[in-house]
């Protein structure tokens, strides 16, 4: 690589705002997308929060944060925040409606990866929408990069390597690789900003280039899995309230829970 | 205080968890001391029986006093679970302070009837009997009207909680008067339907005990106020009566409209126990801005400008100074506060519509020209709904961080705009000059503003240390004085309650305090509902 310098690449997805209770169609074929919030995937608010913060804490180390979104020509709105967070250019890789798995993802990004010439990959360990948690792994896989996944903190040290804490089980672990490298965010990393009125509009004139699939034309987007049918989970019993902590004892007996 | 720093985690969390999360999970976790029944306190401090900390009111010696047959009566009317009664671990503490913790009364009982009828039955016998009675919602009430100032008995309608019907063509709602107004308007959010009410309390107070206040809330800028949208009631008289104005018609003109007596009664005419409601479809967008201004001056100019520029989309216009955001950032110290910078004053503005785009695009060149004409110095946007609520809670926060320290006095006043936060300036001055504004001893800590500016209506907050006379002293009759001067309302949403009882001659005139008394003794002649209290 002919710079140390980063040149960070932050994937973000649009999705159904967690916020909103999603629901099955009316068919039973997919969660209803009409009429409904969709807001960016929370785990890659926290990805460009991390670049940015990288980038504001060691100006010299990063060279250019760059978002790229595959989704809907509606994912703009997401790259906008992301120029306004603090991106310095974006693409989006417009794909209609189509649905893509995350290997299929996983591809268009390695090509976006290598045009960009990034060395570093920071995006969410999941989308809240499908809950696969595969990208990034896929990603790292086919770019035969290491991974550090599920991060809680990132810290880049003298000799160039970049120690990745994770939360694991019982504690924490530290992971040490060099570049070129992708990380998995997780929710402990750090507390995204809000987006500031005047970034905001200081975002609309930074770069954002258009892209469709057909500009994939190499890759396989062939889905390798068959959706049957959607179905709401089962609705939780309602609660009860007790008057004792006798009572309440005996309730979680009949239950089987003490 | 339980969780509400962690807001934002806590979502991202239970986002982690099973993806989604219900607004609910976010709005416990804001609203702080959750206790047992999901109510929650603002302060640690022990209130003062409200007997001792007022000594000029007196017990009214025409009321009876509670006995082992009046007790008796009331359990054969309701079932055991119905009545609570006082006892050495139990000293019903829940019902006899308020939310703010600034009054206690002394009842001994807490009924708790599970219908109408049980209601009526109880009303005729405290009446008979000269019972004197304190109707209660959801105890969040500001005024010191939901609790007893001696031994009033309590009379919850926390048990009458059934949603009765719902119109899903008219939008109309009826409900029991103890259906808590987040579950209302969640179960409206089901069909696409809103509460045209929405305040810091939702997760606590009644439909009823809204009604029966009168209360205003963050919504009335665009749904009005409840004396248009409530369209009727069912009401337990005094006398035991059941009055039914439950059909529902949006138009109606035969004869005097007695429901509109009930709305803001606080409970001193009747107790409601039913109420239909009108409600509006609910947008299907909401934007949250939050915007740093520079002078009171600029709120009013962004105030004008957000009405022409964003018109019907525009649902609340609220203002903040810089001391109630400084409090509430000592109160939530790890919640991402907005802006790197204070300033000294704070605007939080929402939109909500039909159409996203729609309402994006116009808010956009709202704020985009805004901050070319210079009237708003920073700002920033929500982009998902959690920063949308998150940012609710800079403004939603304010009346608990402002008692966080020990204690609050608040005013809730109607102001001409030109002079709406000229009052807390003064109120300020007045303080100091006092010398009873600064570090620990002094028990005043600030007085801070903030409000409903798109209705007129300032919250003066004075935060404390602990409740004091000399602090009351320096303050009352001043605030109604000033409010007065200025010919504004000494009680623009929250009510008289206790606290005002003595002041309504700052904003009424004798012959409309006459006929207002005529009225409380024509249908309460024994004055056995909330005495002590209201007019
Ligand atoms: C955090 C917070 C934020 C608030 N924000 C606002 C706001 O933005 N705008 C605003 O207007 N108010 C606000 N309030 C005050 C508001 O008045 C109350 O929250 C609410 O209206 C009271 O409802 P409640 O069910 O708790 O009634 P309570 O507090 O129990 O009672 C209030 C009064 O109504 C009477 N009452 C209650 N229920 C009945 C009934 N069924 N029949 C007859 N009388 C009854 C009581 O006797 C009492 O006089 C706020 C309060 C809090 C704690």
């Amino acid at each position: 690589m002919a710079s140390k310098q980063l040149r960070i690449l932050v994937p973000v997805k649009r999705v159904i705002d967690y916020q909103i209770k999603p629901r099955v169609n009316k068919t039973g074929t997919a969660v209803e997308t009409t009429g409904v919030k969709f807001s960016i995937n929370p785990f890659d608010d926290i990805a460009v929060e991390e670049a940015v913060r990288i980038k504001e804490k060691n100006k010299s180390l990063v060279e250019s944060i760059h978002a790229v979104s595959i989704g809907p020509a509606k994912a703009q709105d997401i790259l906008r925040n992301c120029l306004a967070k603090g991106a310095d250019t974006s693409t989006l890789i417009d794909s209609k409606d189509v649905v893509l798995e995350p290997l299929a993802v996983a591809k268009v990004l390695k090509q976006v990866v290598e045009k960009q010439n990034s060395n570093l990959v920071i995006m969410g360990k999941q989308a809240i929408d499908d809950d696969c948690n595969n990208t990034g792994q896929m990603l790292a896989g086919l770019l035969n990069w290491p991974q550090a996944t599920n991060a809680a903190k990132v810290e880049f040290t003298d000799n160039g390597k970049v120690n990745v804490t994770r939360e694991v089980d019982g504690g924490e672990e530290v992971v040490s690789a060099s570049l070129p490298l992708v990380i998995t965010t997780d929710l402990r990393l750090n507390v995204p900003r809000y987006v500031g009125l005047q970034n905001l509009m200081k975002a609309k004139k930074k770069p954002m280039e258009k892209l469709a699939l057909k500009d994939f034309s190499n890759v396989d987007l062939e889905p390798r899995l068959k959706v049957l049918s959607v179905e709401e989970p089962q609705p939780r019993a309602p609660g009860v309230k007790v008057n004792s902590v006798d009572e309440l004892v005996d309730k979680l007996k009949e239950a089987k829970v003490i | 205080m339980l969780g509400s720093r962690f807001a934002r985690q806590l979502v991202r969390v239970a986002a982690l968890r099973d993806s989604r999360c219900r607004s609910l999970v976010v709005r416990t976790a804001l609203t702080g001391h959750i206790i047992p029944d999901g109510r929650f306190y603002s302060s640690k401090i022990q209130p003062r029986l409200t007997s001792e900390a007022y000594p000029y009111v007196k017990r009214d010696p025409s009321f009876k006093k509670l006995t082992n047959e009046d007790v008796s009566f009331f359990k054969s009317v309701l079932s055991e679970s119905e009545v609570l009664e006082a006892s050495e671990a139990e000293d019903l503490a829940f019902y006899n302070e308020d939310w703010m913790r600034k009054y206690k009364g002394q009842s001994r009982i807490v009924l708790k009837p599970k219908s109408v009828e049980k209601i009526s039955k109880i009303v005729k016998y405290c009446n008979e009997h000269r019972l004197a009675l304190v109707p209660q919602g959801g105890n969040t009430g500001l005024v010191g009207g939901s609790v007893p100032v001696f031994d009033e008995i309590i009379l919850s309608v926390s048990n009458l909680n059934q949603i009765r019907s719902f119109d899903a063509v008219s939008g109309i709602l009826k409900c029991d008067a103890g259906v808590i107004l987040e579950n209302a308007d969640n179960f409206l959010a089901e069909h696409g339907y809103i509460f045209p009410l929405d305040l810091g309390a939702k997760g606590s107070c009644h439909v009823g005990g809204v009604v029966a206040t009168n209360a205003g809330g963050l919504r009335l800028l665009r749904y009005g106020s409840l004396h248009g949208s409530v369209l009727g009631l069912e009401a337990v008289l005094p006398n035991g009566e059941i009055l039914n104005s439950m059909d529902a018609l949006r138009k109606d003109n035969t004869g005097y409209d007695l429901k509109q007596l009930f709305i803001g009664s606080e409970g001193t005419i009747g107790i409601i126990t039913g109420v239909s409601i009108m409600t509006p479809t609910r947008p299907k967008a909401f934007n949250v801005s939050f915007l740093a201004v520079d002078s009171y001056e600029s709120v009013q100019k962004v105030f004008v400008k957000a009405k022409k520029d964003l018109s019907e989309i525009l649902s609340a216009f609220e203002f903040m100074d810089c001391h109630s955001q400084a409090l509430t950032k000592k109160h939530l110290p790890d919640a991402p506060y907005p802006f790197e910078d204070d300033y000294p004053f704070y605007v939080l503005i929402e939109t909500s519509g039909a159409n996203k785009e729609h309402d994006d695009a116009k808010l956009e060149s709202f704020l985009e020209s805004a901050m070319e004409e210079e009237l708003v110095v920073d700002g920033v946007v929500a982009q998902d709904e959690t920063e949308l609520k998150n940012l609710w809670q800079w403004r939603e926060m304010i009346p608990e961080s402002s008692q966080a320290e020990g204690g609050v006095y608040k005013y809730d006043v109607s102001l001409p705009l030109q002079d709406l936060y000229s009052l807390v300036e003064a109120a300020n001055v007045k303080l100091e000059e006092a010398g009873l504004v600064g570090d620990a001893p002094k028990p005043v800590i600030k007085a801070v503003g903030y409000g409903h500016v798109g209705d007129g209506n300032l919250h003066l907050n004075v935060a404390v240390r602990e409740y004091s006379k000399e602090v009351e002293k320096a303050l009352e009759p001043f605030v109604y004085e000033f409010v007065s001067s200025k010919h504004g309302s000494i009680s623009a949403e929250h009510g008289l309650g206790f606290q005002k009882k003595n002041y309504v001659g700052y904003s009424k005139n004798k012959e409309e305090i006459k006929l207002m008394k005529d009225l409380k003794q024509h249908y309460d002649p024994n004055g056995i509902l909330n005495p002590y209290k209201y007019i």
